[in-house]
């Protein structure tokens, strides 16, 4: 699991209402809620991500509701992974089960600024600043999460059990 | 091990013994819940797992309240969508139109929720069941449509914060009060991953009804539960509503990672600023802010304890000119006990408009959005930036006489100044 892309910045306790607004929940399709990602903080803020691009988050990043339609739209947005200083348990939980990667870096999120070149190498837990040089090192991820990665999401998890 | 209640209760549900914070369990749970934003995302992935039948038809609860009345045609196909699933899973606890109300309060109206029971629902306010003492918790679409289909999900075991809160509630401080000066103190993510456990002599003079406003708002310190003992006034709740249950406490010498001990005495009614449920101060503070729009109801404050503290503000007096005052009892339950009790009449004679049993404004869905610019005081739970309609909108939150008085004043006030 490596990507490489521009990095989105957005600051602390960036809620689920500013990921995607009540009103856009009247559907479940992934490219329409994708062009709706962060219609909450701005309209029109999804208009600068490129496919692979990565969202990077200050502080608790996905709070306020259960929403699963939030990890969807930033996937729908082109956007495969979010690097913050910490995230939400609901939407942590919702990140995987659809197969977004979260990595969660503490204050070592303040040496990415919006605009960097960021390199992820998910498998060896190493974020590389294209642009300053800068590396992070990421803790490993739990090992249900990997569990659930390594099936491919809960869906594939289920499916397996139920069969 | 001496467990606390989040500790106990899971492992009242689980195979494996549960010896420390973190350990991952995986826990049978009582009862699986859905609304009509979030069932058909539920549906979709439990199709998708290849699921024929939901793991017990009794312990699924469909509950339609967010966009309901259906406010539009593709939320009326969202509905469709989760009412087809029902009649052909044959879902006991299906709920849409008359018999259906805001899901939190309606669920442990019907006595569907109870001490010692494990919850999962894919709503965030799921925690509003701790009040009753149930680990009851919000996840997500994917994970709830797992939990439908093997009866089970996993949980990681929370380290737990306990609040005390010790003195005698002043007049006009409430449940609402006390969980702001709590998310005040420890800030949006204090309690990330983490359980809260309330307790002391304020928290037992509270309802229950005032315990699950508390346990409502968990989520907004990022807890995962916010859980209460289950005590007399507990039982007494749950035993109206047709239930059994045994009383429930914390052991003796469990392990906290943190305490918090608050003294209620001489507190004053408090409000959340704009754009964040931390952002909290004491009524007296902004004063004099003014508004477009107030809103009573939901999960957090909607219950015959709020529409009685409100109408106590609102008989005989008016709504201020320019001000839409929109109630929402949050259940046909509580609807028809307001009505019993002229509460109903007190708020149309007071110039609100009251409205169904629906989620509604509260997360700007319909029925009260904010245009640009516009103000709102709210008895919900969050204030976040567009949360009720334009990113250009603020919202307040406060308790259900604070909400009132300012209804009437036109401006944010305090119940003992009209």
């Amino acid at each position: 699991m490596s990507y490489t892309g521009t990095a989105h910045k957005v600051g602390e306790h960036i809620d689920t209402d500013a990921i995607i607004p009540a009103r856009f929940l009247v559907t479940t399709d992934t490219r329409k809620l994708g062009e709706n990602c962060m219609a909450g903080l701005e309209e029109g803020w999804v208009k600068r991500v490129k496919p692979g691009d990565v969202m990077v988050a200050g502080r608790n990043f996905g709070c306020g509701s259960s929403r699963e339609h939030a990890p969807i739209a930033i996937l729908g947005a082109g956007m495969p992974v979010v690097i913050a200083h910490s995230f939400a348990r609901i939407f942590y939980r919702n990140s995987f089960n659809m197969g977004l990667l979260l990595l969660e870096v503490g204050d070592e999120v303040d040496k990415i600024a919006d605009g960097d070149t960021v390199e992820v190498d998910a498998a060896k837990g190493l974020i590389t600043n294209r642009t300053t040089g800068a590396t992070i090192t990421c803790p490993p991820l739990p090992a249900s999460m990997r569990e659930l990665l390594d099936k491919g999401g809960l869906v594939p998890y289920v499916r397996e059990k139920l069969a | 091990m001496a467990h606390t209640l989040a500790q106990k209760i899971l492992q009242a549900h689980t195979d494996e013994a549960i010896m420390a914070a973190g350990q991952i369990v995986r826990c049978r749970v009582s009862l699986a819940l859905a609304n009509d934003i979030t069932a058909p995302l539920a549906i979709k992935s439990f199709r998708a797992m290849g699921a024929k039948k939901v793991f017990d038809r009794d312990k699924v609860a469909l509950v339609m309240d967010h966009f309901t009345p259906q406010k539009d045609i593709d939320s009326a196909q969202q509905v469709k969508l989760t009412r087809e699933f029902a009649r052909e899973m044959g879902v006991t606890h299906y709920y849409e139109g008359g018999d259906c109300g805001v899901e939190h309060a309606l669920l442990p109206e019907l006595g569907l929720v109870g001490p010692g029971d494990v919850v999962v629902g894919a709503d965030s306010h799921t925690c509003t069941y701790g009040g009753l003492g149930a680990f009851a918790t919000g996840l997500g679409s994917t994970d709830v449509a797992g939990a439908m289909a093997l009866g089970e999900t996993w949980f990681k075991v929370p380290p737990t914060i306990r609040a005390t809160f010790t003195g005698t509630l002043p007049r006009w401080v409430g449940a609402k009060d006390l969980i702001l000066r709590l998310i005040g103190e420890i800030g949006v993510d204090g309690a990330l991953y983490r359980a809260l456990e309330f307790d002391g002599a304020a928290i037992e003079a509270l309802s229950v009804e005032g315990r699950m406003t508390i346990a409502n708002m968990a989520i907004e310190a990022g807890g995962k539960v916010g859980l209460f003992a289950a005590d007399e006034k507990t039982l007494a709740y749950t035993a109206a509503r047709g239930r059994k249950d045994a009383p429930l406490s914390a052991d003796p010498g469990a392990t906290y990672e943190r305490e918090l001990t608050f003294d209620v005495s001489g507190m004053d009614p408090v409000v959340a600023c704009p754009h964040l449920p931390e952002n909290v101060k004491p009524v007296g503070e902004v004063r004099g802010v003014t508004l477009d729009q107030v809103v009573i109801g939901s999960c957090t404050n909607g219950r015959i304890s709020d529409m009685r503290e409100a109408a106590e503000v609102l008989k005989g007096r008016k709504v201020a000119k320019g001000v839409r005052c929109i109630v929402l009892p949050a259940t046909p339950g509580v609807w028809k006990e307001a009505l019993k009790e002229g509460l109903i009449e007190t708020f149309m004679e007071s110039g609100c408009i009251v409205g169904p049993a629906t989620c509604g404004p509260c997360l700007g869905g319909h029925m009260g959005i904010l245009a640009d610019g516009e103000r709102a005081i709210a008895t919900t739970n969050r204030n976040f930036r567009g949360r009720m309609g334009s990113l250009e909108s603020e919202v307040y939150l406060a308790s259900p006489a604070v909400a009132a008085a300012s209804a009437v004043a036109g401006v944010i006030a305090h119940p003992g100044s009209l």
